[in-house]
């Protein structure tokens, strides 16, 4: 098992600016260098793995940190809070593990008192519960005995009255099924005769544990829904309860009611609003999903915007991750002069791959400047999509997409040990629900240097950040100079952050893009900037980064694409900005329209080789072409599948964008057909989609002439990039790319 | 345990298929006959409880055998077969499933 793991704060840092490292190191003391990462590629066929040492940053103490997952929203505690003595909690819920053992909804707790109250799910299955704890001795829980059923509304409710001992739970269903007996009315003496006080937070969806290093760490994590949760400050009636439900608050409850609060309200937000004249506001932790639908979601509107009163509902998940939280270890201040690039500090703590971990990160050109003609675009917002992906562990489909068997590493072996150390966007929560948030404020040992993928193809099989070095590598020996800049470094700063280059070379694979970036991108190209697109699947997803707080992102799986998981119904809206997800095509974005060719095929076994096609003869592309046969296979070697077309391969395509004047240089062929037509083309499903019979599975090379003397060339394979250091970089690939990317470095505008 | 699904479902070889054996043996992972590809489909597509999978040992030139929990945070189960090629773990691993699936042992 891994015995160091670490992840920094920022993903880019300029020089002269500092990024925060945080470690969890099991071995007495650690060294940290500074390294310029080349080629991550492990395979002895390939250019072999290069890094190159810039400096040692220093030795320091190895301390265990550990990362505590599960959402919740966390309330100060205040006097009214503090002083409840009677009291009635309630909500509506939607529970998806009912039967996973305790989980809180409302509790006003102190563990290590034993003290307070809590509204549950109890353990065995046994429906709601009220929890009391006097602070002296053991707690007293009483439920209603029936089960809840998983995925349906509930309204449930505990009152305790302090006076005459006695305690009231509801258990309603907003949904009678016949023969369910889940419902139910509860009264019962209690032997508690006092509340005991305590300091700690109110919680809703965990209960408070304990406080470690300044993070507010929960038990009895829920998984599922809570929608307008409230708090009143004596024992209501069952038709107080009711009255209580939604909606206002009326008059004849307004000396009652304590907290009433709206998750409906502040859902691009961190923060919860309580609606209470005693503003009993909250914070959500570890990023529980908003922009839910909730138990009175009628299915008139799709969008939070437009309904936020039937959005009410917060999904929380005992795996949640946001921020791990860990201390500070160490910071590194790029030194000043160090040339922009792709970079790690390499963390060692003994000998061997158990003992060592890379962070990663870009080192800009100085702010406002740009140090190369050549821009290499690090697709971070997809290395966090694809962020400790479990796919390989869990999903028996994998050996199917593969045509092979799962290939595991050390980290995979690691991660699958600590699931505390979060999904991806391709991994679903543990009641089943998609992953749609990602953070990197975490360690991400998918996005490492030496790292091999499941899914990367026979050979070296590497998939996005350590695929990717294959291209920084091919830079490095064909001896360009180039920046490198970050997904997010676009989207924060827009246009600015690119527009000082000649050319923007993409990555192997990137699929992830807000708006921000898109519309990016789409400047650059107006105004004569030259992308060359080395990859595919690219520009698909829509995504939002959080507006207040750094490092996470949202994906939506709507209503198209090739999904992991499928979003439901009425939530395909991004919380972080109210946008439609999915995929950009059904935001009338298809890739053709910024890349010449978009999303067609996927398979994950072998990869081909394109031919020529009529376009790649004609004089105006001659420049594309020199070096290269008439019947010449182009790429049939290659470090990804044996071959330069391959995983996921992208189309030219007129009617979604490709513009009438791109150049289809050439075409892939031969696919296997583990490789089929991606799903958003199947509006009737057919037989013959595999890559043996259908034309859509094909990787199309494409170059077109932009406004302004701009240009994009696209290879529209994922397996491109590792075909260009074959036969000591001297081949076929390498040379078409050398001479697109020649051309389009140089000052001179392209002819339209 | 075997790796592949005991349920009763709509694909089982057939005595001719047995020539699948030979064109699995000779190219495992790549293009494959739609029979075969079909038959593949099958041994490959069992859940994760007990499945077999690979750890790397040297990148791109040792593996050794595995199987996966089939419950998430579950460690691996490793099994003491290692192999130098790809295409050997592969022939291996499918004879375990065709014995699963069909009861006969191939050499």
């Amino acid at each position: 098992m891994m015995k160091i793991t670490a992840y920094a704060d920022q993903v880019s840092a300029a020089p002269g600016e500092t990024i925060d490292f945080m470690v969890n190191c099991e071995a007495p003391t650690f060294k940290a260098d500074l390294v310029k990462l080349i080629c991550g590629d492990m395979n002895p066929d390939g250019p072999g793995y290069k890094e190159k040492n810039i400096k040692a940053i220093g030795k320091y103490k190895g301390r265990k940190q550990v990362i505590h997952a599960g959402s919740f929203v966390e309330v100060p505690t205040a006097e009214q809070l503090q002083s409840l003595q009677s009291f009635t909690f309630q909500a509506f819920i939607w529970p998806t593990t009912p039967d996973k053992g305790m989980q809180a909804i409302i509790s006003n707790w102190s563990d290590s008192g034993q003290a307070g109250a809590a509204l549950i799910i109890a353990p065995d299955s046994k429906g709601i519960g009220l929890c009391l704890g006097s602070g002296k001795g053991k707690a007293e829980l009483v439920t209603t005995g029936k089960a809840l059923l998983a995925h349906e509304w509930y309204f449930v409710a505990a009152s305790y009255d302090a006076k005459t001992k006695s305690v009231t739970l509801v258990q309603e269903p907003m949904h009678n099924h016949v023969g369910a007996k889940d419902a139910a009315k509860t009264k019962k003496k209690v032997k508690t005769a006092r509340i005991g006080k305590h300091a700690d937070p109110v919680i809703l969806g965990a209960y408070f544990k304990q406080n470690d290093k300044g993070r507010t760490v929960c038990g009895g994590h829920l998984n599922g829904k809570i929608d307008s949760p409230r708090i009143a400050n004596r024992s209501l009636d069952v038709a107080e309860m009711e009255a209580l439900k939604s909606g206002p608050i009326s008059g004849a409850l307004a000396n009652d009611v304590v907290a009433s609060w709206d998750f409906g309200a502040d859902v691009t937000s961190i923060h919860v609003t309580d609606t209470s004249p005693n503003m009993l506001d909250g914070e959500i932790v570890n990023m529980p999903v908003r922009g839910m639908t909730g138990w009175n979601w009628t299915g008139d509107e799709m969008c939070w915007r437009h309904a936020p009163e039937e959005y009410g509902a917060i999904h929380f998940h005992d795996d949640d991750l946001h921020d791990a939280g860990w201390q500070v270890d160490f910071s590194l201040t790029i030194p000043k002069g160090l040339q922009s690039g792709l970079y790690a500090a390499r963390l060692r703590c003994g000998k061997g791959e158990e003992n060592e971990d890379y962070v990663p990160f870009a080192v800009l050109p100085p702010r406002g400047t740009a140090t190369a003609k050549i821009c290499f675009l690090l697709p971070t917002g997809s290395y966090m999509a694809y962020a400790n992906e479990n796919m390989g562990f869990d999903v028996p489909m994998a050996q199917l997409l593969g045509g092979r068997l799962v290939e595991h590493n050390h980290q995979d072996i690691y991660r699958n040990a600590h699931r505390e150390y979060g999904s991806s966007c391709y991994d679903s929560h543990s009641d089943g629900s998609g992953v749609c948030y990602s953070s990197r404020l975490r360690p991400i040992l998918t996005m490492r240097p030496k790292y091999r993928s499941w899914v990367g193809g026979v050979g070296s099989t590497l998939w996005q950040f350590n695929a990717d070095t294959h291209i920084i590598d091919w830079l490095e020996a064909m001896g360009y100079d180039y920046d490198v800049v970050t997904d997010e470094d676009l989207h924060y700063e827009g246009v600015s952050a690119i527009d000082k280059y000649n050319v923007v070379l993409t990555g192997s694979h990137p699929e992830y893009h807000s708006k921000e970036m898109w519309d990016a991108m789409d400047t650059y190209q107006q105004r004569g900037g030259r992308l060359m697109y080395l990859g595919a699947n690219g520009w698909y997803w829509r995504i939002a980064y959080h507006s207040e707080t750094p490092g996470i992102m949202e994906v939506r799986r709507g209503e198209g694409g090739i999904r992991a998981w499928e979003a439901r119904t009425g939530e395909y809206y991004h919380s972080f900005t109210g946008e439609y997800g999915g995929l950009w095509r059904r935001n009338g974005k298809a890739p053709q329209k910024l890349l010449g060719t978009g999303f067609s095929a996927q398979g994950f076994d072998i990869s081909s080789y394109y031919r020529r096609k009529p376009d790649s003869f004609k004089k105006e592309v001659g420049w594309i072409m020199k070096g290269i046969g008439k019947d010449e296979k182009i790429g049939d070697f290659g470090l990804i599948g044996g071959g330069a077309a391959g995983l996921e391969i992208d189309r030219a395509d007129r009617l979604l964008g490709t513009p009438p004047g791109a150049y289809v240089l050439a075409s892939s062929e031969d696919h296997t057909d583990i490789y089929l037509v991606v799903c958003e083309e199947l509006l009737i499903n057919y037989p013959g989609l595999g890559g043996q019979e259908n034309d859509l599975v094909r990787a199309d090379i494409v170059y077109y002439p932009t406004q302004n003397g701009g240009g994009v060339f696209s290879t529209s394979s994922i397996a491109w990039s590792g075909s260009l250091s074959h036969n000591g970089y001297n081949n076929n690939v390498s040379q078409m790319t050398k001479n697109v990317l020649d051309r389009f470095a140089s000052n001179k505008p392209m002819e339209g | 345990m075997p790796d592949i699904y005991e349920v009763e479902d709509n694909y089982r070889p057939k005595p001719d298929d047995r020539r699948l054996i030979e064109e699995f043996r000779k190219n495992p992972i790549g293009h494959h006959s739609p029979d075969l590809q079909r038959l593949l489909n099958r041994l490959r597509s069992g859940p994760m409880a007990d499945k077999y999978c690979l750890v790397v040992i040297k990148p791109s030139r040792e593996w050794q055998l595995a199987k996966t929990s089939g419950v998430p945070g579950k460690p691996l189960k490793m099994l003491s077969q290692r192999f130098t090629r790809m295409d050997d773990a592969e022939w291996y691993v499918f004879r375990q499933r065709w014995k699963a699936l069909t009861g006969e042992t191939l050499r």
